[in-house]
C-alpha cells in the first residue's frame, strides 16, 4: 500500500510557512535583544543573532532530513528512540556540568552543549502516540490509562531530577492530549480548582473575615458553588442541585441576619458545617440511586477541602526562591530588587512600548540590559518594546495560527497514531506559549521555560524543529496508508 | 478506524482554551502598553539619566571694556540615594575630607529638604575645591550613585562696586516656587546688577540626555544627542560704570560713611555709584560665603546697604537750585529779585538762622552763598500768594508736583534692586500732621532750605545735578550700558523734562559756578575746568551735619554730574567738595596733577570720620 508519493505535494505548506516566520521573527528579536551600541552586524558569528543563524541552518537541515525518513519509521521505532532519549536524560543527571543549579546540560564540546530534555519532549510524544495506536487500546481502561501517565511522569521525573522543574512542568501539557482521547473532564476542572484555591488560599490567607481567614472562607464557598455544577451539570441531577442551592441560600440569609443583629458567627466553622452536611446528604442520595457520580462529587469535595487545608502547609515547605516568586505574582510582597526584578523590569520594558513601540533596535530597556535573560526566556520583552502592542499582537496569533493549524492537522489524521502525536505537539507548543508569556507579562510564576522558536538557544530550536516535522512528516503521508 | 464524534467535540473545547488564553494575555498587554500607566515614565527613569547642562553666567564690563566679573568652575557633589551601594563610608568621608558624623548627618537631614526624591540628584557638597574635586573624580567608580556636578562660580577682577555687582548665591525655596527654571542647588543672582538682569546673566540651561544600562553604567547619548538640548550662555552685560572712577571713589570714601554718585548727564549713564563702607565682593564666592555673609550682616558699618540708592538723606543746601527753579517757574522772583538776609531768616518768633555775607541779595549770589533767608522768603512769598494760588495747600501742591517731575519723592527707577524713593511730603501730609488750614508758609518753611520732613538718595541728588548740567532734562539714571546682543530698556534712553522752563536754568547754573568761584565750593575751583557747584550741610537728628555736594563740570558741555554725601562730616565743604571736585577732575582730566589738589586728594584718602550710620535707628 506504500506508494512512492512527493513528500512536497502533500507536505501542509502552510503550516511550514508559519514557522519560517516564526523563526526568522524570532532570530530578528535575538538580533534586537542581544544587539549593543558597539555591535553592527546581524551575521557575527560571535554574538548570539550569528550563532542562532547557525543553529537555525541546522535545524533546516533536520527539517529536511525526517522529510526524507520514511513516515512509518517514527512509528517503528517510537519506543527505542524513546527507551533512547531515557537512557540519556538519566546519563545526564550524572555526568551534567553544574550550570546554575541544573544538571541538564550535556558537555560536547566546551563550546557546544546539548540539553537532552528538549529532545525527550518529541520522543515522549512518539512513544505515548505508539501506545495509543495499539490493537484495541482503550484509554478508558484504567490499566491504559495508567501506562499512558507512566510514559509521560518517567521523563517528567529524570527531568526534575535534572532540578529543570520549568522543563518538566511542559509535561503537564499532555493532559490536554488525554482529555481529547477521553480522559474526563472533571481532571481539567480539578486542575482549575486546585489553582484557584491555591492562589485564593495562599493570597487571602493573612487577611480576616468576620474573625475566619478570608482565604479559607472563599475558597469553601466556591466549593460549595462547585459541588452545585458537578451534581448538576457532571451528575445531571437537577433535584439534588436545586435542594443544594436551596440550602445554601438559605444558610447565607440566616448568617446574614445574625450577623447583622450583632451575634458573632464562626464562620469557618459555618462554612464547614454547610460542606459536611452537603456531603451526608449526598451520601445519602447516593444510597438512593447508587448513581457513581454522586459519590465521584462527594470525593472531589473532600478532596478540596482537604487540598485547600493543606495549602498553607505545603506553601511554607517550598524552597524559599520559590515561595517569593509565588508571593510576588499574587502581590503578597513587593520585592522589585530579587524575584520581583525580572518581571517587573519586564513589565516596565512591555508598558514602555506602546501602541506602535520604539521601533527595531531602539528600545533602551533591553539594549541597556535592563531585563535578565532577555534573549532566552524573556524574549518576548523585545518586541513588546521595540513592536509595540501591534507586534506582541502580531506575534500572539501567529502563534494562534500555528496551534489551530496543528489542530485541524491533527483533526484529519487517520490513525490514532498521527492524532495523538499532533495533540502532544499542540500541548507543547501551548504550554510553553502559555508559561513563557504569561510570565513575560506577570500572569503566571517565574518558570524558565523558552519561547518556541524565539527564545536563543539551539536545543530548544532543535527540539522544536523536530517535534514539528516528525508531525509535518506524519501528516504528508496520512493518505498513503488507505 | 473509527472516529469517536462525540470525542472529536473536544477539540472545541481545546480550541476555546487556547483562544482563552491568547485573549487573556491580549487584554494584559493592551493595558500594560496602550492603556494609562506609569510604565513609560519607569522606563525613562530607568534609561535615562537626564544630565543638566550648565551655561556660562553672562560676563560684566565696565564701560571701557574692562572685564569685572567672569566664571570660575567649581564642582558639587551630588548623590542619588537610590542608587547608593555599598559605600565605603570611611573611605568616602577622606576623600571629601568629612567626617563619618558630618555624612551621617547629612544622610539623614537631607531627607527633609523639600522635594527630597531617593530617585534623583541630591546635592551633597557644593563648591568643592580643585583639589578635592581631583580626588574624588578619581576613585568616583568606587562610589556608584555619587555624581559630579559642574558649576559656575563668580570671579572679580578687581575688589570694587559690589553694591553694584550684587553676587550669586543658592537657591531658596522661595526662588524656587516662583521660578519654575530654577531645581535645587542652582544659583541665582542676589544685590546688583547679578539680581537686576538675572535673566540676562543667567542663559538658558540645556539638558543632555544618558543611556545608563541596568549596572548604572553610562552607555553613551540616547539617539546620538538627537534630543539634547544644547544650553545658551547667558549675556555679557557692560556697566556703565568707570571702574577707575569707582575703584578711585571707594579710595575717597574709605573710612567714611556715605555715597557718591557720579552720572554722564548727556545719557542718564552712572559712572560711579560708590557706597561706603563697602566689602570686596569676591567675599561672597564659594563655601565662605555663608560665613562672610553672616559677617557683614553683622558688621554695624552695614556695607551691604547701599547707600547710594537706599539711604534717604535731607539734601540740606544741594536742595536749593530747585527751589530757584520753581520760584522762577512759578514767576514768584525774577534772576533780580532781591530779598534781604539779616542773619537769617527772622519772622515772628521764628528764625532760620544764616551766615554772614552781603545782603539784601538776588538770586545768583545766594545760591553761591547759600542764603537761607533767600528761599525762606521766596517759598514763603509763594506759599502765600493768594493772587495766584486758592490756598496754601493749592500752592503747596504745585510745589511738590515740580519737584516730583525733578525725581523726588519717587523712584527714579534705577536697575538696581532696592531703591528707595525719598520723602516728600504733600499737602495731604500736611493737613494730617497738623490739621486741614491749620498749617501756612512759616509752620513749614525749613523744607526750602532741604530740611525738615524731605529725605533724598544720593541718587536724586547726582540727578538733579545732571538735570542742571543738561538744562532742563534728565535721562534717568542706569548702570547697565549695553546688553549683548540685545538694547537696554527704552526707559533709559528717553529724556525726562521736568515741568521747568529751559531758560530758568541759565541763572542757576550761574549761581552753581559763582558758588565755586567765589562761593561756598571754593575747594572745587579748578584751573582747566569749569566746575559748577552746590554745597549742603544737612542737619539731622542723628548727631554731626551730614556733609553733601552736588556739582557737574565742565559747565559748558558738561561731561558729569556727580552728588557726594558724607554721614557726619560736617560743613559741606569739608568733605563733599572736595571729594566730589577730586571725583570730576580725576574723571576729566584722568589723573590729579597739581601739588596742592594731590595734597587735597591725600587728606581725603586718609581722613576719617567715625559717625553715626545712617542707618535708621
Amino acid at each position: 500500500m506504500a506508494r512512492n508519493v512527493n513528500v512536497w505535494k502533500s507536505v501542509d505548506k502552510f503550516t511550514i510557512f508559519l514557522y519560517f516566520v516564526l523563526v526568522l521573527f524570532g532570530w530578528i528579536s535575538i538580533y534586537a535583544s542581544s544587539y549593543d551600541f558597539d555591535q553592527a552586524s546581524i551575521f557575527d558569528f560571535a554574538e548570539r543573532s550569528g550563532k542562532q543563524l547557525v543553529w537555525i541552518g541546522l535545524s533546516f537541515v533536520l527539517a529536511s532530513i525526517i522529510m526524507l525518513v520514511d513516515s512509518r519509521m517514527f512509528e517503528t521505532y517510537a519506543y527505542i528512540i524513546y527507551v533512547a532519549l531515557i537512557l540519556l536524560l538519566v546519563v545526564t543527571i550524572f555526568v551534567a556540568d553544574d550550570v546554575k543549579g541544573s544538571r541538564s546540560w550535556l558537555t560536547i564540546t566546551s563550546s557546544i552543549r546539548l540539553q537532552p530534555a528538549e529532545f525527550a519532549k518529541f520522543a515522549t510524544a512518539l512513544a505515548v502516540a505508539k501506545m495509543f495506536n495499539g490493537y484495541n487500546f482503550k484509554f478508558t481502561a484504567p490499566a491504559n490509562f495508567f501506562k499512558v501517565v507512566g510514559l509521560v511522569i518517567l521523563p517528567m521525573l529524570l527531568i526534575v531530577m535534572q532540578k529543570e522543574t520549568g522543563s518538566a512542568l511542559v509535561y503537564l501539557s499532555f493532559v490536554l492530549m488525554m482529555y481529547r482521547e477521553g480522559m474526563t473532564g472533571l481532571v481539567l476542572v480539578g486542575g482549575l480548582c486546585a489553582i484557584l484555591y491555591f492562589v485564593l488560599g495562599i493570597k487571602y490567607s493573612a487577611d480576616m473575615w468576620l474573625g475566619a481567614p478570608l482565604g479559607e472562607s472563599i475558597v469553601l464557598i466556591i466549593i460549595c458553588v462547585v459541588l452545585v455544577g458537578i451534581v448538576r451539570f457532571f451528575a445531571a441531577n437537577k433535584i439534588v442541585a436545586r435542594n443544594l442551592s436551596i440550602f445554601y441560600i438559605l444558610s447565607a440569609i440566616v448568617v446574614y441576619i445574625l450577623i447583622a443583629c450583632g451575634i458573632a458567627v464562626p464562620v469557618l466553622y459555618v462554612l464547614l458545617g454547610i460542606v459536611g452536611v452537603s456531603i451526608l446528604y449526598l451520601v445519602a442520595i447516593y444510597f438512593t440511586n447508587f448513581s457513581s457520580k454522586i459519590m465521584v462529587a462527594v470525593v472531589a469535595t473532600i478532596v478540596s477541602v482537604i487540598f485547600m487545608f493543606s495549602c498553607n502547609f505545603v506553601f511554607n515547605k517550598l524552597q524559599p526562591h520559590q515561595r517569593t516568586r509565588i508571593e510576588v505574582l499574587l502581590g503578597m510582597t513587593e520585592d522589585l530588587r530579587d524575584a520581583g526584578y525580572n518581571v517587573n523590569q519586564s513589565k516596565i520594558a512591555i508598558g514602555s512600548g506602546g501602541l506602535w513601540g520604539k521601533g527595531f533596535l531602539n528600545g533602551t530597556q533591553t539594549k541597556l540590559k535592563y531585563v535578565p535573560e532577555q534573549d532566552t526566556d524573556f524574549i518576548f520583552c523585545t518586541i513588546g518594546e521595540e513592536e509595540g502592542f501591534l507586534g506582541s499582537c502580531l506575534v500572539l496569533l501567529l502563534f494562534t495560527m500555528f496551534i489551530l493549524r496543528i489542530m485541524t492537522i491533527a483533526e484529519r489524521q487517520p490513525r490514532p497514531f498521527g492524532r495523538v502525536y499532533a495533540y502532544c505537539v499542540l500541548g507543547i507548543f501551548f504550554i510553553h506559549l502559555f508559561i513563557n508569556i504569561g510570565m513575560v507579562i506577570g500572569l503566571c510564576p517565574v518558570i524558565g521555560i523558552p519561547l518556541p522558536f524565539f527564545s536563543y538557544g539551539g536545543s530548544s530550536l532543535w527540539g522544536f524543529t523536530i517535534l514539528l516535522f516528525i508531525l509535518l512528516r506524519i501528516d504528508a503521508s496520512r493518505n498513503e496508508h488507505f | 478506524m473509527r472516529k469517536d464524534y462525540n470525542l472529536e467535540k473536544r477539540k472545541y473545547v481545546i480550541a476555546a482554551a487556547v483562544l482563552t488564553v491568547v485573549a487573556i494575555f491580549i487584554i494584559r498587554l493592551f493595558s500594560l502598553q496602550v492603556g494609562d500607566n506609569d510604565y513609560k515614565r519607569y522606563a525613562d527613569s530607568n534609561a535615562f539619566q537626564r544630565k543638566v547642562l550648565y551655561p556660562s553666567r553672562g560676563f560684566i564690563y565696565d564701560r571701557n571694556g574692562e572685564l569685572l566679573v567672569y566664571n570660575q568652575p567649581a564642582y558639587d557633589v551630588m548623590m542619588i540615594p537610590r542608587e547608593i551601594r555599598n559605600l565605603d563610608t570611611l573611605d568616602f568621608c577622606n576623600t571629601l575630607g568629612i567626617t563619618v558624623e558630618q555624612f551621617e548627618r547629612y544622610m539623614k537631614d537631607c531627607r527633609k529638604n523639600p522635594g527630597y526624591s531617593s530617585y534623583t540628584p541630591q546635592a551633597f557638597m557644593t563648591q568643592l575645591s580643585a583639589r578635592d574635586y581631583g580626588r574624588l573624580q578619581e576613585k568616583l567608580y568606587r562610589y556608584p550613585g555619587v555624581y559630579i556636578q559642574n558649576r559656575v562660580l563668580r570671579e572679580y577682577n578687581r575688589p570694587i562696586a559690589a553694591n553694584v555687582l550684587g553676587n550669586i548665591r543658592e537657591v531658596s525655596q522661595n526662588d524656587i516656587e516662583r521660578d519654575e527654571y530654577y531645581r535645587r542647588g542652582d544659583y541665582t543672582g542676589d544685590l546688583g546688577v547679578e539680581k537686576s538682569f538675572e535673566h540676562i546673566l543667567r542663559g538658558v540651561k540645556g539638558e543632555e540626555i544618558l543611556l545608563r544600562d541596568a549596572y548604572g553604567r553610562i552607555k553613551g547619548k540616547y539617539e546620538d544627542g538627537r534630543y539634547d538640548v544644547q544650553p545658551i550662555s547667558g549675556r555679557n552685560i557692560t556697566l556703565s560704570i568707570d571702574a577707575d572712577l569707582q575703584a578711585y571713589g571707594e579710595k575717597l570714601m574709605q573710612n567714611k560713611t556715605g555715597a557718591i554718585v557720579a552720572i554722564e548727564p548727556s545719557t542718564g549713564e552712572i559712572l560711579a555709584l560708590v557706597s561706603s563702607p563697602t566689602y570686596d565682593p569676591s567675599m561672597l564666592v564659594g563655601r565662605e560665603r555663608g560665613k562672610n555673609y553672616a559677617q557683614l550682616t553683622r558688621d554695624p558699618g552695614n556695607p551691604l546697604y547701599d547707600r547710594a540708592i537706599m539711604a534717604v538723606y535731607p539734601p540740606g543746601s544741594t536742595f536749593k537750585p530747585t527751589q530757584g527753579l520753581i520760584f522762577l517757574e512759578e514767576g514768584i522772583i525774577t534772576p533780580d529779585t532781591h530779598f534781604p538776609c539779616a542773619g537769617g531768616f527772622v519772622v515772628g518768633g521764628l528764625r532760620v538762622g544764616c551766615h554772614a555775607h552781603a545782603a539784601p541779595l538776588p538770586l545768583i549770589p545766594s545760591l553761591a552763598t547759600s542764603c537761607n533767608a533767600y528761599y525762606c522768603y521766596g517759598l514763603r512769598a509763594m506759599l502765600d500768594k493768594r493772587t495766584k494760588y486758592e490756598s496754601t495747600a493749592e500752592a503747596f501742591e504745585i510745589w511738590k508736583n515740580h519737584l516730583v517731575s525733578m525725581g523726588y519723592g519717587y523712584k527714579l527707577g534705577i536697575d538696581l534692586p532696592g531703591e528707595k524713593r525719598g520723602f516728600l511730603p504733600n499737602s495731604a501730609y500736611y493737613d494730617k500732621f497738623y490739621g486741614k488750614n491749620r498749617w501756612r508758609a512759616l509752620t513749614i518753611i525749613s523744607i526750602a532750605i532741604g530740611q525738615g520732613e524731605i529725605l533724598a538718595t544720593p541718587l536724586q541728588i547726582a540727578n538733579l545735578a545732571a538735570t542742571i548740567a543738561n538744562r532742563g532734562y534728565f535721562y534717568t539714571p542706569h548702570v547697565v550700558k549695553a546688553i549683548q546682543d540685545s538694547i537696554i530698556d527704552s526707559t533709559y534712553t528717553v529724556r525726562r523734562y521736568p515741568t521747568i522752563d529751559a531758560e530758568h536754568y541759565d541763572a542757576i547754573v550761574e549761581g552753581m559756578r559763582m558758588a565755586v568761584l567765589n562761593g561756598t565750593c571754593r575747594t572745587a575751583n579748578l584751573d582747566s575746568i569749569a566746575v559748577c557747584g552746590k554745597t549742603g550741610t544737612a542737619q539731622n537728628p542723628h548727631g554731626r551735619d551730614h556733609s553733601a555736594f552736588m556739582g557737574f563740570a565742565p559747565m559748558d558741555n558738561p561731561q558729569i554730574a556727580i552728588a557726594v554725601y558724607v554721614e557726619n562730616a560736617g560743613f559741606g565743604a569739608t568733605y563733599g567738595v572736595p571729594i566730589g571736585s577730586l571725583m570730576m577732575e580725576y574723571y576729566l582730566k584722568g589723573e590729579i596733577t597739581d601739588p596742592a589738589r594731590k595734597d587735597l586728594e591725600q587728606r581725603m584718602f586718609n581722613s576719617k570720620v567715625v559717625g553715626n550710620s545712617g542707618k535708621k535707628r
